[in-house]
């Protein structure tokens, strides 16, 4: 028992290393000094508190897209729709604001309204997946995919035809809100403690969900096997549809806080891939919501300080994206690695 | 070839699950290996087939001694074991799943492969068609291909772990008469098994296992007795058949018609009573398992009338066919019963009725010893399900059913368990009869069906046959009937 947990930690370190060299190897193929490109990302991200308040930002809708993953993988779905939900959460919520800014509501309670219309088209656009799912027999990762694209266009058109700047369409998105519409943030940072306080209590909600209640273990039995579920009467599809809509809850909740909270309009792109991020973390902390929520701070953390890169060494900032990419297929590797080993050591079961 | 095991041991953590096994197995014999559940029998078969290895201990095949590592290496020397769960790909025809195992290049000769194929079946007197989809075939039928491929592979050692479990009885003869001729052939076969009859029906010789030893070694004829007594270390008396009476109706189905595309089964009429035992019979395939699941609302049958406690429940889905107190007990343990990768208090709590939003993990807790204990389940509450053997799953899925119950489905209650714990499983069925719950089960065991059930039907095709009065039907009218004799 001791033995196999060191060989798990063992492992899991030896898959940063892996990522880390991968990442070092693509540094010096492109003539860059790989130490002074990981010292910046570190100093652009944790160097300084407002840099910090900037992780916190972005640590924020990736923590409820994750939490939306580990809802859906529980019930043995993947969600690659994420990133049209949280469009959708987004849209949802500047058309909610729009009707409502020039209204005689007290600002928090339209901000309020606001946000619940966000999840509520986050759960639309779940809801739709989940149906082609449920009842067109189209897999959710291919149903998703085809509602991401969807979700980019209408965002594209809203912001260019609709809902245009007076004048003309830009690219920067909608006409910004009053600051009333906007969530109340820290003194000169971008960061609202509301927005943090939510994506923290969403994954401590997931967790509880998902270790204390019967409904969790109900939608974890539903992931593992649906046709054993079924016979114990569970009702599989009703779970399925449960744990899709959550997850686009969820993943609207993310595009109301991008939208209230960060960038107070609509802009193109506004889930700026945190929902496939969402699933990646999902992969990394192997579904657990405790080790996601670490993992989800060091992504957002190398997020942000790969934005110095191309500032201060003329790199691309994309190279956040290769160092997550390469962590995730090295511990899935590693956990590949770690499966055979356990089978050896434990050869056959019972005789 | 000869098989020479000696000193064999092998540890799981503190389990010494093979204690010095030293074991010789001349060619051209049919060797039994007899024992309960957990005592050893699958890990011994598992070293010599390369799936784990021996701590300690050596293997000698025809005077060498061989290191096997893996699967490979064991069919590398001839070795080719059968497994209790078939390892074929179900999506694939017959003649592919054949052709993956072999060493071919990279366009594999469909024609001469589908011929040698052939010859093989025509040896030892199988019947498949090598067109046919792995999925669509019955267990039986995927352990014929099994075997098949094993030979073809080369084996000259054939190991079957417990093939009989879930086979038709002809099937089960076809399998027979197989070995038989493999081991003219000079072939060593190893035949696995907890049931006596079988062992002492087809075995030239026979080791004995009990808790990870060998307790004793016989040759045909052999006593019966004396080989109870090396398996469990005492005798056991088999319980009788009770029936608790007939006083109010759970059942009533009438004129029930069936429809699949190769089935049609028509005008079934059955009427049950509290506590009644109901077992049906027939080979696999024959309409039995079509009918007991539109008794659960799994399959809807196509007309008819099924009335569960004098409600009309035609057409009604399978959750309904619940709250009316139905459960049904499915083979495929794995499959449709329980959920890998969750732990038995996990499986205890989902089927818990009264279960609040929030897991109470004290009550779950002492739920899950209490129902260990009562099922004499050998795990631990935080065992998960995909560890525990055979024997073990069957009794934790028995554990999992809620009480009361007004009628029990149950496909094969018994299957791959040993006599002991049938004994022991019948007796806890047969105390929920007392409390009125009607059990209706299907087994390919005649002796089971005899013994346990009130009344029996006969399905052939489609086709059912008059209730029988277990009490007086023998083994052979039985017999008959499933083979179709009087339908």
């Amino acid at each position: 028992m001791k033995q196999t947990r060191w060989l798990d930690y063992g492992l899991r370190v030896l898959a940063i290393v892996i990522a880390l060299l991968f990442t070092t190897v693509v540094l010096l193929l492109a003539n860059a000094n790989p130490i002074e490109a990981f010292k910046n990302i570190i100093v652009g991200s944790v160097g300084s508190i407002g840099k910090f308040s900037d992780v916190m930002v972005a640590w924020v809708p990736l923590l409820l897209a994750t939490a939306g993953v580990l809802v859906t993988f529980s019930a043995g779905l993947w969600n690659i729709g994420m990133e049209g939900q949280i469009t959708l959460g987004a849209i949802f919520t500047t058309w909610a604001l729009r009707l409502l800014q020039d209204s005689a509501l007290p600002p928090f309670l339209s901000i309020i309204l606001g946000i619940i219309a966000g999840m509520l088209g986050g759960m639309l656009w779940a809801s739709l997946v989940a149906l082609l799912r449920i009842y067109g027999g189209v897999n959710e990762i291919f149903g998703g995919l085809g509602m991401n694209f969807v979700a980019t266009a209408l965002t594209i058109w809203l912001i260019f035809g609709p809902w245009k700047r007076p004048g003309v369409g830009s690219m920067s998105g909608t006409e910004q809100f009053p600051e009333t519409l906007w969530l109340p943030m820290f003194d000169s940072s971008r960061l609202s403690p509301w927005s943090l306080g939510v994506g923290i209590v969403a994954l401590l909600v997931v967790f509880f969900l998902l270790n204390g209640t019967t409904f969790g273990l109900k939608l974890k039995a539903v992931g593992k096997n649906p046709r054993s579920a079924f016979m114990m009467g569970i009702p599989t599809t009703r779970y399925m549809m449960v744990a899709f809509l959550l997850c686009g809850a969820f993943a609207g909740l993310a595009g109301a806080m991008q939208v209230t909270g960060v960038y107070h309009r609509l802009i193109p792109s506004i889930s700026s891939g945190y929902g496939f991020l969402g699933l990646m973390v999902g992969m990394l902390s192997n579904y657990q919501a405790i080790a996601a929520g670490i993992w989800t701070l060091f992504f957002a953390i190398l997020n942000i300080g790969s934005i110095q890169l191309p500032i201060v060494m003329k790199l691309d900032s994309t190279l956040s994206g290769v160092l997550q990419g390469a962590l995730v297929l090295s511990v899935l590797l590693m956990e590949g690695v770690r499966q055979k080993m356990l089978r050896k050591r434990q050869g056959g079961s019972h005789g | 070839m000869k098989v020479e095991l000696k000193n064999i041991h092998k540890w799981f953590g503190k389990v010494h699950a093979n204690d010095g096994i030293t074991l010789t197995i001349p060619s051209g014999t049919i060797q039994g290996i007899l024992g309960e559940n957990g005592a050893g029998k699958s890990t011994l078969m598992k070293i010599l087939s390369g799936f784990i290895q021996a701590d300690e201990g050596t293997i000698i095949l025809d005077d060498q001694p061989v290191t096997i590592k893996t699967p490979s290496d064991a069919i590398h020397y001839g070795i080719g074991m059968l497994h209790q769960d078939p390892l074929d790909f179900p999506p694939l025809r017959v003649i592919d799943n054949f052709l993956l195992g072999h060493q071919g290049g990279l366009f594999p000769d469909r024609k001469s492969v589908k011929k040698t194929l052939l010859e093989l079946e025509e040896q030892i007197g199988f019947k498949l068609d090598p067109e046919a989809y792995v999925d669509r075939l019955t267990v039986g039928e995927r352990q014929q291909l099994e075997i098949l491929r094993l030979l073809w592979l080369g084996a000259q050692v054939l190991i079957l772990d417990e093939p009989t479990t879930g086979i038709s009885a002809s099937q089960r003869q076809s399998l027979f008469a197989a070995l038989k001729i493999l081991s003219e052939q000079g072939k060593a076969v190893i035949f696995v098994s907890h049931k006596l009859e079988e062992i002492a029906g087809i075995c030239d010789r026979v080791a004995i296992f009990r808790a990870g030893q060998m307790t004793g070694e016989a040759e045909a004829p052999y006593n019966l007795d004396e080989l109870v007594r090396m398996m469990f270390g005492k005798p056991v008396a088999v319980e009788g058949r009770v029936c608790a009476g007939c006083a109010d109706e759970v059942l009533c189905v009438e004129n029930l018609s069936i429809e699949d595309y190769r089935l049609k089964i028509r005008n079934v009429n059955l009427t049950v009573c509290a506590g009644e035992v109901i077992g049906l019979a027939g080979m696999e395939g024959s309409g039995q398992r079509h009918f007991l699941r539109s008794l659960a609302g799994l399959i809807r049958p196509v007309g008819g009338s099924v009335k569960v406690n004098q409600k009309e429940m035609f057409g009604k889905n399978y959750q309904h066919f619940l709250k009316a107190g139905v459960k049904y007990v499915p083979a495929s343990r794995m499959e449709e019963g329980l959920i890998a990768g969750l732990t038995l208090t996990e499986h205890f709590v989902l089927v818990d009725e009264e279960q609040g939003f929030f897991i109470n993990r004290e009550r779950a807790q002492k739920l899950t010893n209490d129902r260990i204990g009562d099922f004499l389940i050998r795990g631990t509450p935080a065992s998960r399900v995909e560890m525990l053997s055979g024997g073990n799953q069957q009794r934790a899925l028995l554990a999992l059913l809620r009480s009361p119950l007004r009628l029990l489905l149950m496909e094969h209650p018994t299957r791959g368990l040993d006599i002991e714990s049938s004994i022991w499983i019948w007796g806890k069925l047969k105390e929920r009869c007392k409390q009125g719950t009607s059990i209706i089960f299907i087994s390919s065991d005649l002796e089971e069906l005899l013994q346990y059930s009130d009344r029996i039907l006969v399905f052939f095709n489609g086709k059912v046959s008059q209730q029988l009065d277990a009490a007086t039907t023998s083994v052979e009218d039985l017999g008959q009937l499933i083979g179709g004799k009087g339908l």
